[in-house]
């Protein structure tokens, strides 16, 4: 397969030896900055993404942030793959956060998917004009890594090398170069028994003129990507040298907590701080617009003698705004508006008044909060003009340029130095600033190192949530399984496009969105409005399947035919879960299936109910289509975390809104699926053969239909709002019809 | 001052007696592979081997520890090696235990952020019921990993089962 467009293949000889290749979107000469902090001193404009070194090492730099999606992995695997590179010689290394990096490819990517880069919240009205401005970001989110940047960039650049020490091997043994193969970090010449390693011909490779349209393989040709190969951030993630953000120290540097106010987007008014500053390691109480800090010579004392702060914040009309109040805000906008078009076609006002059976729903699902791992945190290191940040990102270049800004220093004078991520899931992305924004002022009053840490409860209080979102819908149908109207309306705003859209066949459609702005800030949560939307649809759809007295899986196989993928994920999913087959005393099955950033993902869900009336998930069949499959075991990963991580979300997930501020503190009030309610979770992978889809999200939206689903057919009762603890089922209504 | 000992090495520090051994570990001692995750002793990012048994240094004053011997994660191979508990036969001084490999070779970790607190907590579990089952498992690992490698834990564990 030839490249189609011309690429920016480019080449540096480096200092001491090797050569340094690289790739890239746009002009190299928007690239100065790469040959500084890479080629150390070497003379070429040069993007770069892999390196050789004389004696043979290979270095692939990965652009994007490693939060244990592996893509530093697969990224890799995919440059070596492609220059057919020893893998056991490769070293891995994050790019360095420099404008070099920022994600073109990833820009385009979603430019032709949804018009917009969907996971860049709080740019909910954005406009094609501000994708200029995004382009300068190095994300790592909407599951893009590797079907973008891996497909294009890292795939390109690799080829180029390996084209290049052809070139350079067959020059040297003045043999043409399709006489020449490699392999192994050799290139090697058949007709006279001679090879040269990587190394040997890495300096001389800097000297021709790159390759500008490198070839790459077909899959048959892989010989690393594919294979299930072990992780290289593991081996450090097992024995405590992992470095997180939080995890910067230096002996000299301070400590900041943090009370921001509580109701959103109100400011401080006063701060009584007398008695924090008299305990033992405080430093400095810094008043800030929304909030107040105590720097301290430990987390702890900090934390402590903020407890001992007044604070007062203004007061707000939101001040007494609970959930029921944004409930009935919801529902009074969707009875008096008609709201904004999402998709129409066909007349379905029409179409539902001729159809045989009508069926109406309405569903919602709460606020939720991302609740990484790692509480969020940011050091920040103000000195000579300069500053040095280290905080887990899903973007270290716009958090770079953010800091630069509130600080007020020229970008190029910030560095960010690499972390790995403790979990991002949506809230370490650009727009979701608070602990950002806070930890550069803070630090701007200090020349030392300053780590501001949100606990868990702070951060609890004070994320970008996943938006609470209420959805009608009314269908007209036959008793036949022909659905000719699909009529929904549902509580925005829209996060990423097409989310709320179904693959069944369906003339006539009309799906609108009405406003569902309040206070509370939002931002994107892994699979974005996919997981609240695929909710929704998945429900709906099961509900008229019931009415008709069809089975689910048969019905949506119905409506599926112009959708093949669809429907074999369904149909290996089904069958892996013995779907119509005996099952154990009181366990039923329940299905649902969604497509998301290009992968399309079908879940099982065998369920039933405790003593306790709870429910309990014993096992999820996955399959998912990704296209291929770069890293199996990485697909197989992140299919099980995307499920568990919707399961706690659809079990207990619900951030409250009580007098304006979130009622939730910490993990007893906003629990999280722990081992004893871990399903078996069996994944299979459906390789189309179809462009690489996403992984990181796709697995998160089916689960919480695939469990309600099943609960419908064992206990009859139907989960229209999540969490489903708030649902007893401990005594069945009656047994559902099918 | 508060006296303990963490991995080997002997620790006075001159610190309120109420903070907790987390803070101490981290923010004193500069040791930074024990983590803070909710700071309630709820999701176990921050467990430690304190004489050996598993406990939530975050809400563990330092007083309570005093003259005791404390693991964190970076001392896990060292302590076992010299209790001869290290699960790794070969006569090298592993730098890693069994548990720890075997979190490497069933690609456990995801983020990792949760991990070194799991490996703690599976390691004094194992410890105790050398051979659990899925319900020990269920009951004795109550740690939260939000990226939910919870699957691949329990498979670790069995693999690490000594029958
Ligand atoms: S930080 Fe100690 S249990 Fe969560
Ligand atoms: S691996 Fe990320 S929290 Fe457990």
């Amino acid at each position: 397969m030839k490249v189609s467009r011309r690429r920016f293949i480019l080449s540096s000889a480096l200092v001491g030896g090797g050569v340094l290749i690289g790739y890239s979107a746009t002009r190299p000469s928007k690239h100065r900055l790469a040959n500084n902090e890479l080629a150390k001193g070497g003379e070429h404009y040069v993007t770069s993404f892999l390196k050789i070194d004389p004696d043979n090492q290979v270095t692939i730099y990965v652009p994007h942030a490693e939060m244990g999606q592996g893509v530093h992995t697969s990224l890799a695997m995919m440059a070596a793959d492609e220059m057919d590179a020893d893998w056991e010689k490769v070293r891995i290394e994050q790019a360095p956060a420099i404008d070099l990096f920022a994600n073109g490819d990833l820009i385009k990517g979603f430019a032709g998917e949804a018009g917009v880069p969907s996971f860049l919240m709080g740019l909910v009205n954005v406009s094609a004009t501000k994708i200029a401005e995004i382009g300068n970001l190095q994300i790592t989110g909407g599951s893009s890594s590797v079907r973008f940047t891996g497909d294009t960039a890292m795939r390109t650049a690799g080829a180029a090398a390996r084209q290049m020490l052809i070139e350079c091997a067959a020059q040297r043994w003045n043999v043409p170069a399709d006489e020449c193969t490699a392999s192994l970090s050799y290139v090697m010449h058949s007709g006279s028994e001679q090879s040269l390693t990587y190394g040997e011909l890495a300096s001389d490779a800097a000297l021709l003129e790159p390759t500008t349209e490198p070839t790459l393989k077909d899959r048959s040709q892989f010989n690393i990507m594919g294979k299930a190969i072990s992780r290289n951030d593991i081996p450090a993630k097992v024995d405590g040298t992992a470095p997180y953000g939080l995890d910067y120290h230096s002996d000299d540097m301070l400590y900041a907590a943090i009370r921001m106010a509580p109701v959103f987007g109100t400011k401080l008014v006063s701060v009584d701080a007398s008695a924090a500053l008299s305990r033992r390691g405080v430093k400095r109480v810094v008043e800030l617009e929304d909030s107040v800090a105590v720097v301290a010579n430990s987390y702890w004392r900090a934390k402590e003698a903020l407890k001992l702060v007044k604070t007062e914040f203004e007061t707000s009309e939101n001040d007494s705004i609970s959930s029921a109040d944004i409930a009935a805000r919801f529902d009074a906008e969707l009875a008096s508006s008609n709201g904004s078009k999402d998709f129409e076609q066909g007349d379905t006002d029409d179409a539902i008044a001729g159809a045989a059976d009508t069926i109406e729903a309405s569903y919602r699902v709460p606020y939720l909060s991302h609740a990484p791992m790692e509480p969020m945190n940011c050091t920040v290191h103000f000195h000579d003009g300069k500053a040095d940040l280290w905080t887990s990102t899903q973007d270290a270049l716009g958090i770079r340029g953010r800091v630069a800004k509130i600080g007020g220093l020229d970008e190029n004078d910030v560095t960010h130095h690499f972390s790995y991520v403790g979990g991002g899931f949506g809230r370490r992305l650009p727009f979701t600033w608070n602990v950002i924004d806070h930890a550069t002022l803070i630090a701007k009053e200090f020349d030392v190192p300053v780590k501001t840490v949100l606990s868990r409860e702070d951060d609890m209080q004070q994320d970008y949530y996943r938006p609470a979102v209420h959805s009608n819908f009314k269908a007209g149908f036959d008793s036949y399984g022909n659905i000719a109207a699909w009529h929904n309306r549902f509580t925005g705003p829209i996060q990423v496009a097409g989310a709320a859209f179904i693959p069944y066949d369906i003339k006539n459609q009309s799906i609108r969105v009405v406003d569902g702005e309040t206070h509370v800030p939002i931002a994107a949560w892994r699979s974005v409005d996919h997981s609240q939307q695929t909710f929704f649809t998945e429900s709906f759809v099961d509900e008229i399947a019931h009415r008709t007295g069809i089975n689910p899986y048969q019905f949506r196989m119905n409506l599926l035919l112009r959708h093949p993928r669809h429907r074999k994920v369904l149909e290996v999913a089904a069958e892996a879960a013995g779907y119509g087959q005996n099952l154990p005393e009181g366990h039923a099955l329940g299905l649902a299936v969604q497509e998301s950033f290009g992968s399309i993902c079908a879940e099982v869900a065998e369920v039933s109910i405790g003593d306790d009336g709870q429910p309990i998930v014993h096992k999820v069949t996955a399959a998912i289509d990704c296209g291929w499959a770069v890293n199996p075991d990485t697909v197989e990963a992140q299919v099980e975390s995307g499920i568990i991580f919707g399961l706690t979300a659809a079990l207990y997930g619900e951030i409250t809104i009580e007098n304006g501020r979130v009622a939730q503190n910490n993990f007893p009030d906003y629990e999280m699926v722990r081992m004893a309610d871990v399903p078996e979770i069996e994944v299979h992978i459906v390789e189309s053969g179809e462009a690489l889809g996403g992984l990181g999200e796709p697995a998160t939206p089916p689960i919480a239909a695939a469990v309600t689903n099943g609960l419908y057919i064992l206990t009859g009762k139907r989960v229209r709002d999540l969490p489903i603890r708030k649902h007893d089922f401990s005594k069945p209504a009656s047994l559902a019809a099918v | 001052m508060a006296k303990f000992k963490v991995n080997g090495v002997e620790h006075e520090l001159d610190i309120e007696p109420e903070m907790p051994l987390l803070w101490a570990i981290r923010d004193e001692l500069g040791m930074t592979g024990t983590k803070f995750g909710c700071g309630i002793a709820s999701c176990g990012a921050c467990t430690v081997h304190v004489n050996s048994s598993a406990v939530r240094s975050c809400v563990l004053p330092v007083s309570a520890v005093e003259g005791q011997d404390i693991t964190t994660i970076e001392g896990l191979a060292f302590a076992a090696n010299a209790a001869g508990t290290s699960g790794i036969n070969d006569n090298s001084a592993p730098n890693i235990t069994a548990v720890q490999q075997a979190w490497i070779d069933h690609q456990v970790p995801q983020c990792g952020y949760c991990q070194s607190g799991m490996i703690m907590a599976v390691s004094s579990f194992l410890a105790s019921n050398p051979n659990p089952s899925d319900a020990d498992i269920d009951a004795g690992i109550t740690n939260v990993c939000r990226c939910g490698s919870y699957p691949r834990v329990r498979k670790a564990i069995h693999s690490l089962a000594i029958a």
